[in-house]
């Protein structure tokens, strides 16, 4: 099969699981239900093609397969941001607490300590990328053993609260910030575009890169920014799906068979939204299930990682 | 980094152990003890004592055998997923047999450690690509994944908050009684200590221990359950103290080399030392409350782990 005629397949597929999550047992209600599900699913398809073009982009420029922006120590720091404000303050200010403020606060807290580790990092010259994921894992791990501490420490009642805040959901969007992340989300992809072709080139690696005439630390610097805005933004919208990236970027790879962006990206996007939009469908419909879906698809991303390691012929 | 600094330094650390804590034991008290503070004395101040000694040779032991197995410097329980997987070890038990004894959870950690360290070895045989820092961060990635399928089950059994609290590194929950465990690490030590030598060279790779007349498979396979068994015992008595078993044989191998036979006597004390020393902190900051350790010993030994990485870089 052709590549194209494969995205448009993948479209149908995405559009019609859309069109069965709204309409699927909605009484036709035009007042609350569909347009409460028209939210989520704008959510979804947002987050989903996010998480994708990051981790796409991510890979291409760590030049590997497994690996996923979350090595860069965001979820974790997002995790402590939340158990901060219910440790702090209590589990209401966050219920009552404008879901803009939280937002807003995420959002910089993530981006700007990104920007900083970035800086101190790879303005050493000789940059070397693994080192400064290294540095954000180690970073992670730090803000993980914050957050356990207050997390052991925090009633077991409020930490309900918190919990619903520790695993991505896509209920109670709030439609203003999903707008803002839209627009944020495009400018990225418009900013993207600056860099669109030297990526086929940069999958190459770093050698290769330099030697066609690739500016390559520079383009790393700025494309970097691209994924820890992308990640930002998804992960203050709806909360960490961490393997989720790690999930469609390779089965992209395998579904395609080629190694052109141009196809890859919306192809991982689409991957994505057929992921999530049918993961959502078969958890709220069909199994009634008490798990969220980012958990399953966490759970599923990491045995997925593991068996690829494990069975992929290919040395990574 | 000397033995007769370390000896003096840990019994002076160990005498001002024993006198802080919430209830006040001078040491001019212990001619004449009342009931009350042997009881405390014996209960809780030995015990908390003798496990964070314990614990912490073990944990840098352990660091010290894995990064002379897979050669890697940056090879540890934290960063090769093995205490991730104790832990999924503990919560499996916990959940399949509701009231298990210790034994028999700490048996089901141990073959979950132990598993998920073979694996780990398997992953790194699958990676021909040898970076020095991309190895950690694949472990790092490969205990993420192990935590988030930790998560999905505890996330069913509604078991989220006393997951996290065991994530966390506490030696306040020592007393008589519900420590023992921790015993079992001190034949592995003991074994670990008359199998340096073939530690040493089992690290100088394969087939150059093979010429040598080395049963390889057999040092490794005896490596690893050493490593999983002080693992999981640690991590179900006092649970995870991150990097501890990372940084421990790291500075002590900067002024002693890689002769193991010479240094883990220093690597031992070293490691217990820096335990004392974190958990003491840990006490008096904010007395007469305490700070886990994991938290202390997370914070500093993070900071260590940046300057080992740094130092290396410029020595690169």
């Amino acid at each position: 099969m052709h590549s194209r005629s494969k995205l448009l397949m993948l479209a149908v597929i995405a559009s019609g699981l859309i069109a069965a999550y709204i309409c699927i047992g909605s009484y036709w209600d035009f007042n609350y239900i569909i347009p409460s599900r028209i939210r989520k699913i704008a959510a979804i398809i947002l987050t989903g093609c996010a998480i994708a073009f990051s981790s796409l982009i991510f890979q291409t420029i760590t030049n590997n397969r497994i690996l996923t922006p979350n090595v860069l120590g965001l979820d974790s720091l997002y995790l402590m941001i939340q158990t901060a404000v219910v440790f702090a303050m209590g589990a209401k200010t966050l219920t009552i607490m404008q879901s803009h403020v939280n937002f807003v606060v995420s959002l910089v807290a993530m981006v700007l300590f990104s920007a900083i580790l970035f800086h101190l990092i790879l303005r050493r010259g000789r940059q070397n990328i693994y080192f400064l994921l290294l540095i954000g894992m180690i970073f992670g791990t730090l803000f993980g053993s914050f957050t356990s501490f207050m997390q052991m420490l925090i009633d077991p009642n409020e930490f309900q609260v918190l919990q619903d805040k520790m695993f991505a959901s896509f209920n109670n969007v709030n439609v203003h910030l999903l707008w803002v992340s839209f627009v944020l989300v495009v400018l990225c992809g418009l900013y993207y575009l600056r860099f669109a072709k030297f990526m086929d080139v940069m999958l190459l690696g770093r050698d290769q890169a330099v030697n066609l005439g690739v500016d390559y630390n520079r383009v790393v610097r700025h494309l970097l920014l691209i994924v820890v805005v992308l990640v930002s933004v998804s992960t203050a919208l709806v909360g960490p799906i961490t393997f989720l990236g790690l999930l469609v970027v390779n089965v992209a790879y395998q579904f395609f068979d080629t190694y052109r962006h141009i196809i890859l990206i919306p192809g991982a996007m689409l991957i994505s939204v057929v992921f999530l939009a049918g993961g959502q469908l078969l958890v709220e419909r069909v199994f009634q299930f008490s798990v969220p879906l980012s958990v399953i698809i966490n759970f599923a991303g990491g045995i997925y990682f593991i068996y690829l390691l494990l069975k992929e012929s290919r040395a990574w | 980094m000397k033995k007769r600094y370390l000896v003096p330094l840990l019994a002076v650390l160990s005498i001002i152990s024993i006198f802080i804590g919430a209830e006040n034991i001078r040491p001019a008290d212990m001619l004449h003890l009342s009931r009350e503070q042997t009881e405390i004395l014996l209960a809780s101040r030995l015990p908390r004592l003798i496990s964070i000694i314990i614990a912490g040779m073990g944990m840098s032991i352990c660091g010290l055998v894995m990064q002379q197995l897979t050669r890697n410097k940056f090879v540890s329980p934290t960063t090769a997923g093995t205490m991730d997987c104790a832990r999924l070890g503990i919560l499996v038990a916990i959940i399949l047999f509701s009231a298990a004894s210790p034994l028999i959870k700490i048996a089901v950690a141990f073959c979950f450690a132990l598993a998920g360290t073979l694996l780990f070895m398997k992953i790194l045989g699958r990676i021909k690509w040898n970076d020095t820092i991309f190895i950690p961060l694949v472990g790092l990635m490969f205990g993420n994944i192990v935590s988030s399928v930790s998560t999905f089950f505890a996330y069913k059994y509604d078991l989220v908050q006393s997951l996290s609290s065991w994530l966390q590194g506490d030696f306040s929950g020592v007393l008589k009684g519900k420590y023992e465990m921790l015993y079992l690490a001190v034949p592995a030590v003991l074994v670990a200590y008359v199998f340096a030598n073939r530690f040493t060279v089992a690290g100088m790779g394969e087939d150059f221990a093979k010429n040598l007349g080395l049963n390889y498979k057999q040092v490794v396979n005896l490596g690893l359950v050493l490593v999983a068994l002080i693992t999981s015992a640690t991590v179900l008595t006092v649970g995870t103290i991150p990097f501890l078993g990372l940084i421990i044989p790291n500075i002590v191998s900067i002024y002693r080399g890689d002769h193991m036979k010479k240094s883990i006597t220093v690597t031992a004390l070293l490691g217990a030392v820096f335990l004392l020393f974190c958990d003491i902190l840990g006490r008096i900051v904010i007395y007469p409350y305490e700070v886990p350790i994991s938290l202390t010993a997370g914070i500093i030994g993070s900071g260590i782990f940046v300057y080992l990485l740094l130092r290396r870089h410029a020595y690169a």
